[in-house]
């Protein structure tokens, strides 16, 4: 995009471009009502990567979806850019649904079979006037390609869907949603569909849009590995059973778990070296592979059944708040440092300062880990 | 990502062969010459569409009464004999094709839009105009449909033709709303229909752009298929006899044969017999040709 829109001068940081407040989505189903995500607060900045992790059915997709304003949310707020998205006027509303564009999972659904790959980019363009002729649609589709790395554009802009491999659709998916010049990318799973090489090209692809157009990012994914790779220099919030159990900046998170299940997940990822693997797994072996229900929730912290370091008459007693972790001063341009929802670390941090607080978590085990922060 | 440029073309290499791009009467052409079935339905339909209104012009449309050549055989003067006025059969068959096509073909036109539009609409938005749209279907599929012709027709004495495409498209759209209304529900809930509401494409462009497309093929058949039975509808009326005998039609052959009793006398058969096998192969070309649509008209089944 050559004609990168001009934003207002508090790129910088200093506000937060999406800003989830209390987040809650009940669904309301014939069994009873499912409360899928239950009060997420997170924030993500302009050039920034929050990245949301956790297991299958614990909220991700949910919390994306209402993010992008494609769900209502049935409790708290989405705000963007300061403003709460249900209480826009029609034409802030406009403006929010083109700058927060979302890329979908499935690279083959996602784009409409009977369309080709020119078709698909310039909807958006020649309904908002963007473009005048045939022509000048025809260039701009060339640089949207050109911009996910698909070169040289004209080799695809004829072809249909069908056509192209994975991969290929996946980077017509981004290149569609920056037709709308967004401001902010929310990426559901978006490269978990791909082959682990071009997985990895198109995450490339994609760092290379938030260094240059300063596309801030909410990216979903259950691979720890891809949010390491994708968010080391943002945040990682960790979700489980529709609430946010631990979140920092990713390096922390990744090198220095504190939650129980944030270990466990850690732990999950295939180690080359069989001594770290034993020792990882040591760490954090769970009591019980079963996710509890999410319309019968566990009393307390909603991880006990599972948590390693659970304690009787803690953890299954109060749900533990999503506060503050650690004396250090938030990183830089993060929203607050750390946060954790645990009641076992966050005692034993308190307790013992001085000590390593991955040892502590470690040695005092009874995390009561699920983020209960509403 | 210093190493991105290398990485990144990984799956980017093998870009697909630039395919020629075909104008959409291009694309329609490859789609049916390409099965052959579809070929020859759509060459049996231009056929007997062609036999019916152009066939008129090319031959000598005087044919007088003529009582000394009742019910003649075929012959080489009179291909396929003659009739109860002595009248060359061959020459009203040539004629009698013009309004059962044009009549069917109305009736199902604007039966098909009538289905396509309300569907897609129903399908769509939902809500309110979907459940009385949905009650006014119930309504109309439990009204006999050849009944409600059969009463209109006695009712208004000489009916026009477009009045008869009117009464036979009203009675056919309540079955094709409920298969588009249903497909519309399911294809909306498609990622991309999705995301082209994240590009704020507005209802209508989503409705008529992204989404109809995918059943074209569908649509197309279904005309087809709409057709076909206003032809039968319109035929059944005229062999009936409720129909005003004014111009020759397929039907009328029919009716007439059938009062003068042609199952006891075989030189009749010709008269019978040739509206029929024109209604017949109409039919098939009819049927294969939409096959061949379908298969035009869906990019992926195109490729092959």
């Amino acid at each position: 995009m050559s004609d990168v829109p001009t934003r207002g001068p508090e790129t910088a940081g200093s506000e937060p471009l999406l800003k989830l407040s209390g987040l809650e989505q009940v669904f309301d189903t014939g069994k009873g009502e499912v409360p899928a995500v239950g009060g997420v607060d997170l924030e993500v900045r302009p050039g920034k990567v929050l990245c949301l992790v956790g297991e299958s059915g614990c909220g991700k997709t949910t919390t994306a979806r209402a993010a992008a304003g494609l769900t209502k949310p049935t409790g708290g707020t989405v705000a963007f850019r300061g403003k709460d998205v249900s209480r826009m006027s029609s034409a802030e509303r406009l403006a929010y649904r083109r700058a927060v564009q979302f890329i979908h999972q499935d690279p083959y659904a996602a784009l409409n079979p009977t369309r080709t790959v020119f078709s698909t980019l310039t909807a958006g363009l020649r309904r908002h006037k963007q473009v005048r002729s045939k022509a000048e649609a025809r260039e701009k589709a060339g640089e949207l390609l050109r911009l996910v790395d698909l070169t040289p554009p004209e080799s695809y802009l004829d072809s249909y869907p069908h056509q192209l491999s994975g991969g290929q659709r996946q980077r017509v998916n981004v290149a569609r949603s920056l037709a709308m010049n967004p401001e902010l990318l929310i990426c559901d799973e978006s490269t978990s569909m791909l082959d682990v090489s071009i997985r990895v090209s198109l995450l490339n692809t994609l760092g290379k849009l938030r260094d240059e157009l300063d596309v801030g990012f909410l990216f979903i994914t259950h691979d720890l590995a891809v949010a390491k790779y994708f968010a080391w220099d943002g945040e990682i919030a960790v979700m489980y059973l529709g609430k946010v159990v631990e979140h920092g900046p990713t390096p922390e998170v990744i090198g220095n778990p504190q939650h129980p299940y944030t270990k466990a997940l850690i732990g999950a990822v295939c180690e080359p070296d069989p001594d770290l693997a034993r020792a990882n797994r040591a760490a954090s072996e769970l009591r019980s592979a079963d996710i509890p229900s999410l319309t019968a929730l566990p009393s307390g912290c909603a991880f006990h059944p599972r948590c390693p370091a659970y304690e009787p008459g803690l953890c299954d007693d109060a749900e533990p708040p999503l506060i503050r972790f650690g004396g250090r001063p938030a990183a830089p341009g993060a929203a607050g440092g750390r946060r954790l929802a645990c009641h076992v670390v966050s005692r034993d941090h308190g307790r013992s300062p001085s000590d390593d607080p991955a040892e502590s978590a470690l040695g005092s085990g009874s995390p009561r880990g699920a983020a209960w922060s509403a | 990502m210093l190493e991105s440029a290398a990485v990144s073309t990984a799956d980017t290499a093998a870009a697909p062969a630039p395919e020629a791009r075909q104008s959409a009467l291009g694309q329609i052409w490859t789609g049916l010459t390409r099965s052959p079935a579809g070929f020859i339905g759509s060459l049996l339909v231009l056929a007997i569409v062609l036999f019916s209104f152009v066939g008129p012009l090319l031959i000598d449309q005087h044919n007088p009464t003529d009582v000394s050549k009742i019910w003649l055989s075929p012959s080489a003067e009179h291909w396929l004999g003659t009739q109860y006025e002595g009248k060359d059969t061959f020459k009203i068959l040539v004629n009698s094709g013009a309004e059962p096509i044009w009549v069917g073909a109305l009736a199902a036109v604007m039966a098909v839009f009538v289905a396509v539009t309300l569907g897609s609409i129903a399908g769509y938005f939902r809500g309110r105009i979907d459940s009385i749209l949905l009650q006014l279907t119930d309504v109309t599929v439990t009204i006999p449909q050849f009944l409600l012709m059969l009463a209109v027709v006695a009712f208004f004495e000489n009916i026009p033709p477009w009045g008869i495409a009117l009464v036979v498209g009203s009675t056919m759209w309540a079955f094709l709303f409920r298969s588009i209304r249903a497909q519309v529900m399911s294809l909306k809930e498609r990622e991309f229909v999705e995301a082209a509401r994240l590009q704020d494409l507005g209802a209508a462009r989503i409705v008529f752009r992204e989404i109809l497309p995918n059943m074209a093929g569908f649509i197309f058949v279904n005309f087809v298929i709409a057709v076909n039975q206003a032809i039968y509808a319109i035929v059944g009326l005229y062999v009936l006899g409720l129909m005003p005998s004014g111009t020759p039609n397929w039907g009328l052959m029919i009716h007439i044969s059938w009062r003068d009793n042609f199952y006891l006398n075989p030189t009749t058969l010709p008269y019978v017999i040739a509206p029929l096998v024109m209604i017949v192969l109409f039919t098939i070309g009819l049927v294969t040709m939409g096959r061949g649509l379908d298969q035009a008209l869906n990019p992926r089944l195109r490729e092959r």
